[in-house]
């Protein structure tokens, strides 16, 4: 397979892709590296593998073969030239941001965001001098206006956690190449299956592993994909990737890594500096999840259709958000950006307001009363109560969190279960 | 030959034939692309040649460098140029002097002249052009996937560990009878 000129379908990347048989040994299925380090050769192996001149392991930190397996499968299935792992989806973002922005930058995000990303963005960024200026994904113009010379990055989510909103990634990417910065996609929610970010412009596809590509609600973990679209020298506004680097003999990262050079830099500088590393016992099972992906995003995306159709119907919902639906706000875009499907989550308005969405969570069986989303089982939260407790009111009804909204993700489960176990908790 | 993607097998049969390389526009300082693509083939074994005009007689890593092509007193298989693109029709010129004549004339990451390309295919010379054979070496051998590189082939076979070191892995499997 290794010479054929044809090009492999997403399916056969999901269970292939990174994982060929194990040199040594011959296993089959991905060794777990369960170890810190690796022998070199020889000293002069060292030298050329710290000197970034050989491919090869040196220290699980900054890379390990386990998590290799992950990062190339991830990058595959993207369309991306390269893949770096990291503990979770928040270390992701805090080793792309610190990779592209000095003290005192700016990025634009989109203000529907995971509330999460918000709390991460409006905190601990600012403390570090990088600067968010939210926009409107309803309002291509805001993130135009929020251009300033100090720009260095647009950060959006193909699908918005929880809101339901669909990005129109196409005329972001736009107005990030007009300004001459690169567009950052968080995809946890579509997963490659269902949207491939850099199709439509992406330059950085960002991951929370932990959801739909682990699958299994069983680790937490995070990806930077590198699209290999941005010439990081043009404008030498990217001092990491486009200046010498003292700590490694002065060589230039985009110079010498071409179109990989991003995922590379915030590997080597990244990852080995802030220290996220993924666990290799978790890119195991991430990379495991992924083999079903296809199936399991199918699945989901069907079902959860099947339930927002009949939470429609139901007298005591007044409304729900879900991209599927044909009167949804964002439908058109789905048809345009997801349209296999548009993935587990929804929101649900309840006439019963906060008391409701109390009664919802605590009445149902099956779903899982739980803070995560894109596991194979149901579940359900109140972000008002919960994961957007820490917002402001305001914030919460902007993200799509007010008190009534109660947030399914919806698992592969028979939809009948599913759909009988919101028919008692709504009872 | 298109030239904006080459297929698998034209970059593997490249790499597995060509046992000498010329760099042309290589640089001592071990901080240059060239120095590294050097550095690596050399370690697999590979016959590599410097060629710099500014260096000519000294000796790096134990390899002569010459001040031009035609000044290397045997045979090469391939002409690396790390020289931008518009100095590439001159290097061909040279290279297209030798006899016998290279093989295979590779133009690094960002280096493209197609012009020179065609003079240089006419004469029957393989070209490959905005590529870097160590990147190439590495993604077709899979080394490159241990730094999450997307290296873009799938296979069900056991790949080819080289001797001196777990570390260093060749282009074919594991059972090829003949490993060079």
């Amino acid at each position: 397979m290794a010479d054929a000129e044809r090009t492999p379908g997403f399916n056969t990347l999901a269970v292939h892709a990174g994982a060929k048989p194990d040199p040594t040994t011959g296993a089959r299925a991905t060794p777990i590296y369960q170890t810190t380090s690796f022998v070199f050769d020889d000293v002069e192996h060292a030298a050329s593998l710290f000197g970034l001149q050989a491919f090869g392991n040196i220290y699980t930190r900054i890379g390990n073969p386990t998590c290799a397996v992950l990062e190339e499968r991830v990058a595959a299935l993207e369309g991306g030239t390269a893949g770096l792992a990291v503990a979770s989806g928040h270390a992701a973002q805090l080793i792309v941001m610190q990779t592209l922005l000095m003290p005192g930058d700016e990025f634009i995000a989109s203000k529907k965001l995971y509330g999460g990303s918000i709390n991460q963005f409006n905190n601990a960024f600012k403390s570090f001098g990088w600067n968010v200026v939210w926009a409107d994904p309803d309002d291509i113009g805001t993130f135009e206006r929020a251009v300033t010379d100090k720009t260095k990055a647009i950060f959006v989510e193909s699908i918005a956690n929880p809101g339901g909103v669909i990005t129109d990634i196409e005329a972001v990417a736009t107005v990030a190449r007009k300004a001459g910065v690169p567009l950052i996609v968080d995809n946890t929610l579509a997963t490659p299956y269902l949207c491939k970010p850099i199709d439509f412009g992406a330059d950085i596809v960002v991951h929370s592993l932990t959801k739909f590509l682990g699958g299994h609600g069983n680790s937490i973990g995070g990806m930077i994909v590198d699209a290999g679209t941005f010439n990081w020298s043009r404008d030498k506004k990217y001092p990491m990737l486009c200046e010498p680097r003292a700590e490694y003999s002065g060589i230039v990262l985009h110079e010498t890594f071409g179109n990989f050079s991003f995922a590379i830099a915030c590997r080597v500088l990244g990852l080995r500096d802030l220290g996220p590393a993924l666990s290799p016992f978790n890119a195991f099972l991430i990379a495991t999840g992924i083999e079903t992906l296809p199936l399991r995003m199918q699945r989901h995306s069907d079902n959860a259709l099947a339930v927002a159709q009949w939470l429609a119907g139901h007298p005591q919902v007044a409304w729900v958000s879900y991209p599927g639906l044909p009167g949804d706000k964002y439908h058109a875009l789905a048809q345009k950006y997801v349209p296999k499907g548009c993935g587990a989550v929804m929101t649900v308005g309840l006439k019963g307001g906060y008391d409701a969405g109390v009664k919802l969570v605590s009445n149902v069986k099956l779903f899982s009363h739980l803070a995560n989303i894109g596991d194979t089982k149901s579940l359900i939260i109140h972000p008002a109560s919960t994961t957007h407790k820490q917002l402001t009111d305001a914030q919460k009804t902007q993200a799509g969190a007010g008190p009534d909204v109660v947030r399914l993700s919806i698992g592969i489960e028979d939809k009948d279960d599913i759909i009988a176990d919101l028919e008692l908790g709504l009872k | 030959m298109n030239h904006d993607s080459y297929p698998d097998s034209y970059i593997r049969g490249i790499l597995n034939t060509v046992k000498s390389i010329a760099m042309v526009g290589f640089s001592p300082n071990t901080s240059r692309p060239s120095y590294f693509v050097f550095k690596y083939f050399l370690e697999r074994g590979t016959r590599v040649i410097p060629v710099n005009p500014g260096h000519a007689g000294k000796e790096i890593l134990g390899q002569k460098v010459y001040g031009k092509l035609a000044d290397i007193p045997e045979p090469i298989d391939m002409v690396d140029i790390f020289r931008a693109s518009e100095f590439v029709p001159g290097v061909v010129a040279e290279a297209l002097a030798l006899r016998p004549l290279p093989q295979v004339i590779w133009l690094q990451l960002e280096i493209r002249n197609d012009a020179a390309a065609a003079i240089a295919e006419a004469a029957g010379i393989k070209v490959v052009m905005n590529r870097c054979p160590k990147i190439e070496y590495g993604r077709l051998s899979s080394e490159i996937s241990w730094m999450g590189i997307n290296s873009r082939t799938l296979s069900s076979k056991r790949g080819q560990i080289l001797p001196g070191g777990v570390q260093r892995m060749g282009l074919g499997n594991a059972g090829d009878k003949k490993s060079d």
